[in-house]
């Protein structure tokens, strides 16, 4: 035990070039599904808060459940949907970090989608009638209420970055956990620990805690000067 | 004369739900300047502000507002609760302009102008939500000064506010008032009513009970309904002994 340690640390304090290329590829992967996410989960999540519509108790009610769904599922119907007889088999994104980006960001939509969807649906008890007051119609009003719940955003966003980064179930089956292409931190977490590798597998781990850490404290000051400077 | 006037309401009913607010409220408003309506605590004066800005569709009866229906008199509202976003002062006065369509130069002259007129233009640039209580009433009284509108309604908007903070909301209502704009003010604070109001609408269990020039309907009126109310009685007291 106190062997393996000792070689945990000497490879993390080595920057063992192979740690190193796992963690940038599961930061590239993470961010860019976080961003797309943002992208699409945000205004989803804000458009169903400020609006009324049939079936919109349904919406919210499926937007809840899905923030649940196993990733392992998610890229199963991925790996259908890519492979070479499935719809989109023909662009050859299966086995690569595309793939995975796609994955996660299946992922994340609904969860970020449904925390938006109760941030903004709370600002709106305060805010709302005062923006239809102003006569601003649904698009403006959830544009406003985005802005001015986005120190609360954050928290949704990093929650998002926390789960996509700490999946393994939707990477492996769309990434295929390739060396050198497509093992990210958590594909070789796993992989090292069967093959006995504890070392390895421990020093990614410490990795993965480090940058989740980092992530969130990065964040978490930017929101506190941010709340300093803006109100 | 203002666009916004007359003001006619007719057998104006509203119900959340299944219970009634308003049962058929009957109002014509003629007068320029600030009429008040004043009335016990659930007696729906706040949801009638509410059905006249349009925020609520009401379940009968009518209101208009002015006599031109092309264009649609212009309202603006005034919460008791600013309701400001997290931005500057000057954005969230910028916010009320967006669906006017203005260019960059105009937009930034009426929120210059509006902060002007409400002693905010030093603090333009402030996070409205650090402003004073007083502050950010001004913020929300120069928000709706923005727009220019015809009809203002101001709900409460002293309610919490120091004497000090009370009195330069009062003068920017006045001077609103002498600008052109038609303003019905919802009160709890009789003598902010006697100050400012011309004419004063009691309501009382979703009813208009009065409707008349301030110093007379306060000092004697007509209605059993008004005079409990104004002598300080409990609603459930008062409403039970009447026939």
């Amino acid at each position: 035990m106190l062997q393996t340690l000792q070689e945990t640390l000497s490879r993390l304090a080595a920057l063992d070039p192979a740690v190193i290329a796992i963690a940038g590829l599961s930061l590239r992967v993470s961010f860019s599904a976080v961003g797309l996410g943002t992208l699409l989960g945000v205004p989803l999540g804000a458009l169903v808060a400020v609006s009324q519509f049939p079936g919109r108790r349904l919406v919210v009610g499926l937007l809840n459940a899905a923030m649940g769904l196993p990733p392992v599922v998610i890229g199963l119907v991925l790996y259908l949907i890519l492979s070479r007889s499935g719809p989109f088999g023909g662009l050859g994104l299966l086995f690569t970090p595309s793939a995975m980006i796609a994955a996660q960001t299946v992922l994340v939509v609904p969860l970020i989608a449904a925390l938006t969807r109760q941030i903004v649906a709370d600002a709106q008890d305060y805010l709302g009638e005062q923006l239809s007051s102003l006569g601003l119609n649904g698009a403006q009003r959830a544009a406003i209420l985005i802005f001015d719940t986005r120190f609360s955003l954050v928290t949704a966003l990093l929650a998002a970055f926390g789960r996509a980064i700490s999946e393994i179930g939707a990477v492996l089956v769309v990434g295929g956990n390739i060396d050198g292409h497509t093992r990210t931190m958590t594909t070789a977490i796993s992989l090292e620990t069967q093959k006995g590798d504890l070392p390895l597998a421990l020093a990614l781990g410490v990795v993965l805690i480090a940058v989740v850490i980092a992530v969130s404290a990065v964040a978490s000051l930017l929101r506190s000067y941010a709340m300093r400077a803006y109100g | 004369m203002s666009a916004a006037l007359p003001l006619v309401i007719d057998g104006l009913c509203y119900r959340a739900g299944n219970m009634p607010i308003l049962n058929g409220v009957d109002v014509a408003v003629t007068a320029p300047g600030i009429t008040a309506i004043i009335g016990a605590n659930g007696a729906g004066k706040t949801v009638l502000l509410r059905l006249i800005d349009g925020l609520l569709a009401p379940t009968s009866g009518t209101i208009s507002i002015g006599v031109s229906a092309h264009p649609r008199p212009s309202t603006a509202f005034v919460f008791q609760r600013p309701g400001l976003i997290r931005a500057s002062a000057a954005a969230n006065v910028s916010l009320a302009l967006a669906p006017l369509k203005l260019s960059r130069r105009e937009r930034h002259d009426r929120v210059r102008a509006a902060l002007h007129h409400v002693g905010l233009a030093e603090k333009a640039g402030a996070p409205a939500t650090r402003l004073s209580g007083g502050e950010q009433q001004r913020l929300a009284l120069a928000r709706a000064w923005a727009t220019a509108p015809d009809l203002l309604l101001l709900d409460e908007p002293t309610a919490n506010l120091d004497p000090a903070s009370s009195h330069a909301i009062e003068h920017l209502v006045v001077s609103m008032a002498e600008a052109g704009t038609k303003v019905v003010l919802v009160s709890h604070n009789l003598g902010q009513v006697m100050r400012l109001a011309e004419d004063v609408v009691v309501l009382a269990a979703g009813l208009a009970v009065e409707h008349g020039p301030v110093r007379s309907t306060l000092s004697s009126p007509h209605s059993p309904q008004a005079r409990a109310y104004l002598a300080g009685e409990m609603p459930w007291t008062a409403f039970a002994a009447l026939p």
